[in-house]
């Protein structure tokens, strides 16, 4: 398993500049262009970045971040639920800069080989900003009746940050 | 919503603070934060732009369109009432095949695009189609085949890439309760 998590990247690596050689396209312009993007939606991202990770810097510091953190303790407890990321599951679908925030604060404080470091990162690798999502869709259109589409939606988070628990003790436990 | 869970974790914050006796180290967190914030954007910075960069190499080099065909049979089971050819649907794929390779200023042009033209079909209603409600539902997961801010982030651990797989189990799962979800409520809806 080891093996395979190792060769995904590289063989995607050879596939896409391997497909770019075959297609005959200037593969070091596109990436400069790709690349290029990346950068404007970074600096895009960095006001939101710095407001969201002052305040959750703010609000660890002060312990509040604590008395949530063992209020919520027991019942997680009980479906083994890493109390620590509990924070991080009610953002993520709000903010995906507040979320990114609290998964590097996690990732200073416990370490990335950690269960905690590794149950956040698949936590944030497999979701999605699900509330700015809906809001963009559907605004676009003006709709005002969503029906369903929260409920079934949020359905979705939650059991993706139920399944990171699970599937990470897993695959590495 | 942003704007009360930013001012209500500010305003906590300092009212915790005064109580718990930590108002000099809060202050000391702003600032701590603000330029952590900026370090961490240049830390990452590196990594997001060489993935853009490569995943914009697959989409000049047509591979968008190779996942968009792997995709189609999909979409049959997700939306059986577009018809095969129509520009909801062509669009629709086109933007789950960007999701899918991290492309989001791709994507999101795309799915605006199916928005306009689901509601074409809609009349213009302000209530949200079933097509419309599958497809929002879809977009709110995460289809991303390499996870790269998380990659990122992850920098300093033995193996960053390690998470990929367990990543890719999550999504799914989670992206089959959402599709079912929609599904069954658009049923529950019908009757």
């Amino acid at each position: 398993m080891e093996f395979i998590s190792a060769a995904i990247i590289p063989l995607m690596l050879v596939l896409i500049i391997g497909m770019g050689a075959i297609k005959k396209v200037g593969v070091f312009d596109c990436f400069i262009g790709g690349a290029r993007d990346g950068l404007e939606t970074a600096v895009r991202i960095l006001p939101s970045l710095i407001a969201l990770l002052t305040a959750i810097t703010m609000f660890q510091a002060s312990g509040a971040l604590d008395f949530i953190v063992s209020a919520l303790a027991p019942p997680l407890a009980l479906i083994g639920f890493p109390k620590e990321a509990a924070p991080l599951a009610l953002m993520r679908p709000v903010s995906g800069s507040g979320a990114l925030a609290i998964v590097k604060d996690l990732l200073t404080r416990y370490g990335a080989d950690s269960w905690i470091g590794r149950t956040a990162s698949v936590m944030m690798g497999s979701t999605e900003t699900t509330f700015y999502t809906l809001a963009v869709y559907f605004g676009c259109v003006h709709i005002k009746d969503t029906r369903y589409t929260v409920k079934a939606a949020l359905l979705a988070d939650l059991s993706g940050m139920l399944a990171s628990v699970y599937v990470v003790k897993l695959f590495f436990y | 919503m942003i704007n009360y869970i930013w001012g209500g974790l500010m305003l906590l914050s300092l009212v915790t603070a005064f109580f718990t006796g930590r108002l000099e180290a809060v202050s000391n967190a702003a600032a701590r934060g603000a330029s952590e914030a900026v370090t961490l954007s240049l830390s990452l910075l590196g990594v997001v732009c060489f993935w853009t960069g490569m995943m914009n190499v697959a989409r000049e080099s047509g591979l968008v369109a190779v996942f968009a065909r792997a995709v189609r049979p999909l979409t049959k089971l997700l939306f059986p009432r577009l018809p095969r050819d129509s520009e909801a649907l062509d669009a629709i794929v086109m933007n789950i095949a960007a999701n899918v390779l991290g492309m989001s200023n791709a994507a999101t042009p795309f799915g605006l695009k199916a928005m306009r033209a689901l509601n074409k079909r809609g009349g213009g209603s302000a209530t949200a189609s079933h097509e419309m409600c599958m497809f929002a539902v879809l977009n709110s997961a995460s289809l991303q085949l390499v996870p790269t801010t998380v990659i990122a982030l992850r920098q300093g651990a033995r193996h960053p890439f390690e998470i990929i797989i367990p990543v890719w189990i999550v999504s799914a799962v989670s992206v089959a309760v959402g599709a079912a979800a929609a599904k069954l409520f658009a049923a529950a809806s019908e009757r």
